[in-house]
């Protein structure tokens, strides 16, 4: 245990950051070797070949870069996979603390910011057929698409303004799996 | 009076169907407090002993023989057809550790406890060794897919307590039949004989039944996959060919000694996939029902005769101590179990299974038929005091399946278990679903641990690169993206819709012209098959790019020409049957009830994203059909609107409306089209090119009127030119451009277009008519 504790220490505002995200603290030792071995700047993200597979994989990796910092540290790399841990269901409601990042609320609000790319609190049509056409472009012709990101919108878009704005999104958005909300770090 | 063979059989055809038909016209009261199972058996107590008294012996028994071979097999490939494939997936190794593990704690538990107490006196003088008692534990442990499906039908309990009983219930037959004939062999060779090399023998059998039993599954699977994708001429009994091949698993692993029911159960849950993409959608709901029908008529013959088998004076050996503690036992052993297993499960399961969930999985380990057959197998030379095991078995079955069924709906209410949840087959639901999945991969990649997604990936990708060249017919395998699949379903959907909400409606000249009207469907499904799905209009090599396809496969009707003729009627019915879409989306939750097949609607919701998709369409339409006057042709039905979704839609202009009707509401006034524009207005800010910039689109477009002489019409005298003519339609320059964005609304702008067209040239031959024809409607 002393080895784990002295490499705790020497991770900067572990309390902190052990209490914000709820992840343990073996998580966090493990979190930040890999950390320190590769995540740092976007080419390292590239580094990473399964990411390449991923369709939507580009926009992952953009979703850990803030606007117009150049790279990623410790701090936010754990907070964004922290939204990812399995809900605490057994989590006592205190009503002024924030939610927590791994709610399914958060959950799902990090999934809209991977659509709206240009984070204006909507997606639009296109953004909605960008991120179509990544997922599914192999098989589909361009009009089957925009046929289906249309029927998208309409299904979501309660104020028809022909976005979607988040509140739409979650409302519309069914009780996703619980298999699929989560990953074991 | 002996029963001949006739009339046996005629009586128990005469049985069956009074049986099943009081099984569904049963009161919902009554099936709410006891499941169809018990009421099924009661009734076979009731048979039995009308039989019984007319004949003094017991002539309808369940004879082992044919509930293994005729009467099970369907139910194990009805239900593994019905698999909900993820779910049983991911859950796997949670169903397999309490299947092979939970079955033999049972087996050893119960068996041990039994005979210890009979050391201890407790059940008076039988002729019982121990290795007996463990065969009879063996035998009496077998969760029984039967029961729990019958059960756990009325009560719709979350999806994953389901799949984990439901598959353990499956999934234990191969350790049970492995026990069951390992016990049953060492009784044969007697106790001093037994030693570790037989031991051994039995544990590999296991390994050796359970995997082999699996793997000759999968092999069917295959076989089947690969059949129905040359299956194309012969889409009648292609549903057939696949319960044969079902049965010969079943029958090929029985004849290899293998665990039969493990093979049929690998060969419906593997083929699904591709089967269903395979085949047409017809043979599809051929075979779904098929099956239904088949394991429907099974289970309730199962339940029959276990009730009349009751009836058998033979069998009636009372110990009491013996059939109180097998009870007890049973119980027991099972709560500790499952709750020994899935607190080792919870260390290592991303969601732990709650305590409510555990405990409704204990008590839903139903015995049934299955553990009533393996005793009905047993020797009565080897095991002298079968009848009492017999009786016991039966005793246990009743009381599991009644007692435990009648109280499982109050007990899970009382606990408060999550119940199945419905996930919508929303466009977006599986749009995000796709999404996360991709973004926990890519989660997963990122902290370098292997988790469930990777193994999906990776199944995912082997699958893809061999699995599906070699099982997927070539059209299927383009389309079998779930997004896309979800997308074309709920066109389907619409088109279907379409039909019976108009024939639904009654409007008069369905009736009149009933066959121009029926054209006039199978042209617009034609047209809305065909150009999303052409492999199931048959046309197979029509690529699905082709937008400008024909999309007329074998009507060859002049549709044209009666279009002319009929115009007014069609032209108000077309109108009534564009309002009428959407209305009712289909359910996707996994469909393991016995007798509820169909889907829920939710009108509301439906109604009023028609009504958006509707207003849009016509919009891009009318934009598109300069020239038009759309002020007198444009119906809307802002009433149906108002009745249906009082609070989402803006008031009704147009309740006085000048003809009266009821239905069809033509906008004379400008006021209120301007009003209905003005929602227009909106849609169409996201369709480049439409040319609608001025939500006021009515008369005063200015584009070309193509369609003022639209090449149909120029085509009058060539009755044979439907399809081409709806092709040279196609190729008219607005259909590409301005109405891109809406595949669909291709279609049907398409079709509504000749109707539009007619009447915009007809306008000046008989605009009185139609007033008047639609007040002759009301």
């Amino acid at each position: 245990m002393g080895s784990t504790s002295s490499t705790l220490l020497k991770i900067p505002n572990v309390e902190v950051l052990m209490q914000e995200t709820g992840f343990s603290p073996a998580h966090m030792i493990r979190l930040h070797d890999r950390f320190k071995l590769r995540c740092l700047f976007p080419q390292d993200f590239g580094a990473i070949k399964e990411l390449a597979m991923n369709p939507i994989g580009d926009r992952i990796i953009g979703a850990f870069f803030c606007p117009g910092k150049e790279t990623v540290d410790f701090h936010t790399f754990v907070k964004i996979l922290a939204h990812f841990r399995p809900v605490d269901k057994n989590r006592p409601k205190e009503p002024n603390s924030p939610e927590p990042i791994n709610s399914r609320s958060n959950k799902l609000r990090f999934a809209f910011q991977l659509y709206d790319q240009d984070k204006d609190g909507k997606i639009s049509r296109d953004e909605l057929l960008k991120v179509l056409q990544a997922m599914l472009g192999m098989q589909v012709t361009e009009e089957q698409l925009e046929s289906i990101a249309d029927r998208t919108i309409q299904e979501a878009d309660l104020d028809r303004d022909d976005a979607i704005s988040f509140e739409e999104f979650r409302k519309v958005s069914p009780e996703i799996l619980h298999s699929r909300c989560f990953i074991k770090v | 009076w002996k029963w001949t063979k006739l009339e046996r059989s005629t009586l128990i055809n005469y049985i069956i169907i009074c049986l099943l038909f009081l099984v569904c016209e049963l009161n919902h009261s009554v099936t709410s407090v006891f499941p169809e199972s018990s009421l099924l058996i009661m009734l076979g107590f009731i048979l039995g002993g009308i039989v019984w008294g007319a004949d003094k012996a017991q002539t309808f028994k369940l004879i082992p023989t044919n509930f293994f071979y005729y009467l099970l097999p369907q139910i194990i490939l009805d239900a593994s057809y019905c698999m909900p494939n993820k779910l049983f997936f991911s859950n796997l190794g949670a169903i397999l550790i309490h299947a092979i593990i939970g079955t033999c704690w049972n087996a050893g538990t119960v068996g041990i406890a039994l005979w210890a107490c009979y050391e201890g006196g407790a059940m008076g003088n039988l002729n019982i060794g121990p290795l007996q008692f463990l065969l009879f534990g063996a035998l009496i442990s077998a969760v029984d897919p039967v029961a729990v499906i019958a059960v756990f039908e009325e009560v719709h309990v979350n999806e994953v307590l389901y799949i984990l009983v439901f598959g353990e219930s499956l999934l234990n037959d191969g350790v049970t039949v492995v026990l069951y004939n390992v016990f049953d062999a060492f009784v044969s060779l007697g106790g001093p004989k037994i030693n570790a090399a037989e031991i051994i023998k039995g544990i590999v059998s296991f390994f050796v039944v359970a995997f082999g039993g699996s793997f000759l599954g999968v092999v069917f699977a295959i076989l089947i996959s690969m059949l129905t994708r040359i299956t194309k001429n012969v889409q009648v009994i292609e549903a057939g060919f696949i319960i044969v091949l079902g049965y010969l698993s079943y029958l090929t692993a029985e004849m290899l000694s293998l665990s039969a029911i493990l093979s049929i159960t690998f060969c419906g849950v593997c083929c699904q996939k591709y089967i269903n993409a395979n085949m047409d959608e017809k043979s599809v709901t051929t075979l779904r029902y098929t099956l239904k029908v088949m394991a429907n008529g099974s289970e309730t013959m199962i339940f029959v005769f276990l009730g009349v088998s009751a009836i058998d004076k033979n069998i009636w050996v009372w110990n009491t101590g013996f059939i109180l503690l097998t009870i007890f036992f049973v119980v027991i052993f099972r709560f500790i179990g499952v709750f020994f297993l899935n607190w080792i499960l919870n260390q290592s399961r991303l969601i732990p299974i709650d305590i409510t969930d555990q405990f409704v999985m204990a008590y839903g380990g139903l015995r049934g038929a299955v553990a009533y057959g393996l005793a009905a197998l047993l020797d009565e030379k080897k095991i002298p005091e079968k009848n009492l095991m017999l009786g016991t078995t039966l005793i246990v079955v009743y009381f599991t399946v009644i007692l435990q069924g009648i109280t499982m709906k109050p007990l899970v209410q009382w606990l408060k278990v999550k119940k199945a949840t419905h996930s919508d087959l929303t466009l977006n639901g599986k749009m995000n679903n796709r999404a996360f999945e991709h973004i926990l991969t890519a989660m997963e990649d990122i902290c370098g641990r292997m988790g469930d997604n990777w193994w999906t990936r990776h199944w995912n990708y082997f699958e893809d690169k061999y699995v599906c060249w070699l099982l997927l017919k070539s059209d299927a395998r383009k389309h079998k993206d779930p997004i896309f699949g979800a997308f074309h379903k709920l066109n389907l959907e619409d088109a279907t819709k379409y039909v019976t909400e108009g024939e639904r409606k009654g409007s008069l000249d369905f009736i009149r012209n009933y066959d121009s009207a029926s054209v006039d469907f199978k042209k617009k499904l034609a047209l809305e098959y065909g150009d999303i799905t052409p492999y199931i209009t048959g046309i197979d090599n029509v690529p699905v790019t082709s937008v400008m396809k024909n999309p007329i496969p074998s009507v060859s009707l002049d549709i044209h020409e009666q279009d002319r003729k009929s115009l007014p009627d069609k032209l108000s019915a077309h109108h009534l049957l564009d309002q009428h879409l959407y209305k009712s989306r289909r359910d996707n939750r996994p469909t393991y009830s016995r007798s509820h097949y169909n889907t829920s609607e939710n009108p509301d919701e439906m109604q009023e994203i028609f009504q958006r998709t509707m207003r849009s369409r016509l919009e891009s339409f009318k934009s598109a059909k300069m020239g038009v006057n759309p002020a007198k042709k444009l119906s809307k039905h802002p009433k149906k609107d108002s009745t249906h979704k009082p609070n989402g839609k803006p008031a009704d202009p147009h309740r006085t409306h000048p003809y009266g009707d009821e239905d069809f509401e033509f906008s004379a006034d400008s006021a209120s089209s301007s009003e209905i524009a003005g929602h227009f207005h909106r849609r169409s800010t996201n369709t480049p090119g439409a040319g609608v910039d001025n939500p006021a689109f009515i008369p005063e477009m200015d584009t070309s009127p193509p369609m003022r002489n639209p090449p149909w019409q120029t085509e009058t005298g060539n009755n044979t030119a439907v399809a081409p003519s709806q092709r040279a339609q196609g190729r008219l320059p607005w259909t590409s451009t301005n109405l891109r964005h809406l595949a669909l609304l291709r279609m049907s702008t398409r079709s509504t277009d000749s109707f539009v067209m007619a009447d915009a040239s007809l306008d000046e031959e008989a605009p009185e008519e139609k007033p008047g024809t639609h007040h002759t409607r009301l």
